[in-house]
């Protein structure tokens, strides 16, 4: 029992739900612990960032543009591809960039010699061994740091066994081919296809199907070293898998590894023009979340769909509705009889 | 929802009805927030869950009156807030009192010690979330069922405060900005009331035009007024009745009686067919312009990324030129005119204009002035001091089994719901392809089947007092003995709303889609296999 008599409040003792309800105070979010700022110097510029903050973010508050490859806004850092090492004074290795937070008199530089020939490096390695021709973003980084991949000679041509292969097991090629990752495209669903010939092992697409986002699990990385792939469990066609096909790996991957079956086909029968596509934000049609579509057209059809990666409601991630169900606004069959639908 | 330290979800399957949603909810149980899921079936939301209550369909009631006792009981309840805030706590207190967690055991099925567990997390949380779908609204008793929710977050203060509140998750991106709008039978936009004289007469003035001082029909109260003839013309736009509504022999009947339909889609859906005129409308997310408003009040744009197909007209532009030849020149307004009208009407919307949409990305309601920047939650008001406005008010509601009872000739419950791949009755999702869907199925529990004699994948006979359906057999672990599942996706499958009762609330007109009682009958012909 309460034990206390209720008293009576001063104002109206009932909801009249003919008379507004009048405005209370506008809610604001508790405000975070004021974080500590540390002072860092970046090429020569000291500046102060919040505590926390990763050299990453310091840089770009800096004004620098570092190269990234595996990292994303909104998925943990695997510090899988070392693009974005930066020299650190006094560490003996380069140190990644984009998990290493700041601490108070670091001295960093992003364009040494050495941070350019590290990344030189990688992308040479990425580039000899993997399909990089649906990356604009490696293709714009190989210029930027005068990368010549073809030195390591003419990459090998598809095989057929990388999803079989086993750790200790590894053919080592003559020299006289680059080594390289090429197999057959996976086109095993409606939806999406799997052309693990153009993968870099950035895990964003394991990150974005497990605890970043997805929390589905369909995907992982199978093997060791040059083996390393992106696999369902057992190399099982996604059909058979966990997958339910939110495409939000589509979303994070930054080769065209994985890719819209629209886009594929496209790309294939020569007519994928992005010259002739238009890019338009909208609101998804299905259920009450509202999620940001950005809808890519080509010649009055969407051929692709995404989010904002900075989008507060979808963090870039969509589902298979919203990512995939759009095709009930492509039908041009007029006598259509609705015999399949309601 | 990332923020609180417990979730209640309860009568939804957010992991495949909202998914996005359930990510941040996702992120809330990773950051250590505790899940309670209540559902009758164990679905994939509840897997995710620290406790699942599965309750027996349309106990709901029941199971949330007991909460509301056991944490009185143990003095859990927030006093200082029900004394400041709130009234009817005396009478809530008395209807709870026969709920004992026994009583609620018997009622509901679920072991009176995790009612315990659920009252006291609740009440001991610092912050907790109570969010709910359809399980809750689509009932004879909807608005019991959400008024003894709302009645466990006033007996703990868990409503108005940041990462505290309760959520209904909106089933369709723009459910929620055509109640803004006022397509609710009493509310003109803006939720103002129009019996409200003051109110309406603003309106009146801006449209030059009287309106009705009484409120409309809702949906289901439509439906009889067809029955007794009183409503003989219907204007369909973007809805698919024949294939949506409980009961579809007496609502195919009623649309077929009608003197005219008017069926406005873009597409020829079931509803369509029946039509003696079919206007062709545009896409409205993705062929024209305007705003929607999502489940968290957030009005966002919608753009034009397309041409129609020819013939096909804007939604407005239909409804203008319509206008006109029924004698009332509206002109052509765009969708940013007609929005600044709105803006100029309710109060709520004022400060929206589609340059503050396009750079904040949206805006919750309310918004009142072009320096508002929107609310994060609402009934802030009851935490003032003194609070601002009235009072937030108790409801005491009993408990009332699903109409369509359960006896010898109709044993099993049969509920209804969607599936991660598809929507409502598919005149969208049909048209895509997906690895995930399959044929719809009767789902069972495995010891069901056992029972009926039935193997997976053979085809049945279910009957409701209603009518009669055929449907291949599945049998689903998640379902307990005695409950069974169907969507409503695929109506040319299995017609799933023939055996559906429309029953429905008095209130908000909404039919018991959740709660059928059905029996399962092998086929014997071989022309049945």
């Amino acid at each position: 029992m309460d034990g206390e008599k209720e008293k009576v409040p001063a104002q109206v003792r009932t909801v009249n739900p003919l008379v507004p309800v009048p405005r209370g105070p506008i809610p604001t979010v508790p405000p975070e612990s004021t974080r500590r700022t540390v002072r860092v110097t970046i090429d020569g510029r000291e500046i102060s960032v919040p505590e926390g903050t990763t050299l990453l973010e310091a840089t770009r508050k800096a004004g620098k543009d570092t190269p990234t490859l595996c990292y994303l806004e909104s998925l943990t850092p695997v510090n899988v591809c070392r693009i974005c090492v930066v020299e650190l004074e006094g560490s003996r290795a380069l140190v990644p960039a984009c998990s290493r937070k700041a601490e108070d008199g670091m001295v960093i530089r992003t364009d040494s010699e050495r941070v350019r020939l590290s990344r030189r490096l990688i992308l040479e390695f990425l580039a000899s061994s993997v399909d990089v021709s649906t990356s604009p973003q490696i293709r714009s980084y190989l210029e930027r740091y005068d990368a010549q991949p073809q030195r390591f000679g003419v990459p090998q041509s598809a095989s057929e066994g990388r999803d079989a292969a086993h750790a200790g097991v590894h053919v080592v090629t003559d020299g006289s081919r680059a080594a390289a990752v090429a197999q057959p495209t996976k086109v095993d669903n409606e939806l999406y296809v799997r052309d693990y010939g153009k993968c870099i092992l950035c895990y964003k697409c394991v990150e974005a199907c497990g605890v970043d986002a997805q929390n589905t699990f369909a995907i992982a990385v199978a093997g060791r070293g040059f083996d390393a792939r992106i696999s369902t469990e057992f190399a099982v066609p996604l059909p058979d898998s966990a997958c339910v096909y939110c495409g939000n790996c589509i979303g994070v991957c930054p080769t065209g590894a994985l890719m819209f079956v629209s886009e594929h086909n496209m790309r294939k029968a020569g007519t994928w023009d992005e010259s002739r596509q238009s890019s338009t934000d909208t609101i998804c049609p299905y259920c009450g979340v509202g999620c940001t579509l950005t809808l890519r057209v080509q010649d009055e059809k969407i051929v692709r769909v995404e989010s904002p990666i900075e989008n507060g409601v979808t963090h870039g991630n969509l589902c298979v509705k919203g990512r995939f169900g759009w095709q009930f606004v492509q039908i041009q069959d007029k006598n259509h009889n609705g015999s399949d639908a309601g | 929802m990332e923020d609180t330290d417990l979730i209640i979800l309860w009568g939804s399957n957010a992991r495949e009805t909202h998914p996005i949603f359930f990510h941040h909810l996702l992120k809330g149980v990773r950051k250590g927030a505790k899940l309670f899921v209540v559902d009758p079936r164990r679905t994939s939301s509840a897997r995710w869950a620290d406790v699942w209550l599965g309750l027996d369909v349309g106990s709901d009631i029941a199971l949330a009156n007991a909460v509301g006792r056991e944490i009185i009981d143990a003095g859990l309840q927030n006093r200082t807030f029900i004394e400041r805030a709130t009234t009817g706590f005396d009478e809530y207190r008395k209807a709870v009192e026969p709920y004992t967690l026994q009583h609620a055991e018997k009622i509901t099925g679920v072991p009176a010690e995790v009612i315990r567990n659920l009252a006291h997390s609740y009440a001991r949380a610092g912050r907790a979330q109570l969010c709910w779908t359809l399980g809750i609204t689509e009932h004879h008793n909807a608005v019991d069922n959400v008024l003894a929710l709302i009645n466990l977050a006033l007996l703990t203060g868990h409503v108005g405060r940041y990462g505290s509140g309760l959520n209904p998750l909106r089933g369709q991106n723009n459910v929620q900005g055509g109640g803004d709008m006022g397509a609710i039978p009493d509310r003109l936009p803006g939720f103002q009331h129009v019996e409200n004289d003051t109110l309406r007469a603003k309106f009146e003035q801006a449209w030059g035009v009287k309106i009705p001082a009484k409120r409309g029909w809702h949906l289901s109260a439509m439906f009889d007024a067809m029955e007794e003839g009183k409503l003989r013309g219907l204007y369909v736009i973007g809805e698919n009745p024949l294939h949506s509504e409980a009961d579809q022999g007496r609502c195919e009947r009623l649309l077929k009686g009608l003197e005219f339909l008017l069926v406005q889609d873009i597409l020829f859906s079931a509803t369509a067919q029946l039509a003696h005129v079919v206007l062709p409308a545009a896409a409205g997310w993705c062929e024209s312009e305007g705003t929607v408003t999502s489940s968290e009040r957030r009005v966002q744009r919608v753009r034009k990324a397309m041409d129609p197909p020819e013939g096909a007209w804007d939604d407005m532009a239909i409804l203008c030129n319509l206008a006109r030849r029924l004698g009332h020149d509206w002109g052509c307004p765009s969708a940013k005119e007609v929005w600044n009208e709105v803006r100029r009407l309710s109060p709520m919307n004022a400060g929206m204009s589609y340059e503050r949409l396009e750079s904040l990305g949206g805006i919750q309601w309310p918004c009142y002035d072009e320096t508002h920047p929107g609310e994060l939650f609402l009934h802030g008001r009851l935490w003032q001091d003194p609070i601002v406005g009235p009072p937030a008010k108790f409801s005491a509601v009993e408990f009332e089994p699903p109409v369509d009872r359960l006896d010898k000739d109709f044993p099993l419950r049969l509920t209804t719901g969607r599936r991660l791949e598809s929507f409502n009755t598919g005149v969208q999702t049909s048209r895509y392809r997906s690895p995930l869907r399959q044929p719809e199925m009767l789902d069972l529990s495995p010891e069901d089947g056992e029972r009926y004699g039935v193997a997976e994948g053979e085809r049945v006979l279910v009957s409701s007092r209603r009518g009669s359906a055929v449907a291949p057999v599945r049998f689903d672990e998640s379902l307990r003995p005695g409950l069974a599942f169907l969507s409503v996706h695929f109506p040319d499958e299995v017609a799933t709303n023939v055996l559906t009762i429309d029953a429905t609330d008095p209130k908000s007109g909404t039919a018991e889609f959740k709660a059928t009682a059905i029996r399962v009958e092998k086929i014997c012909s071989p022309a049945g296999a």
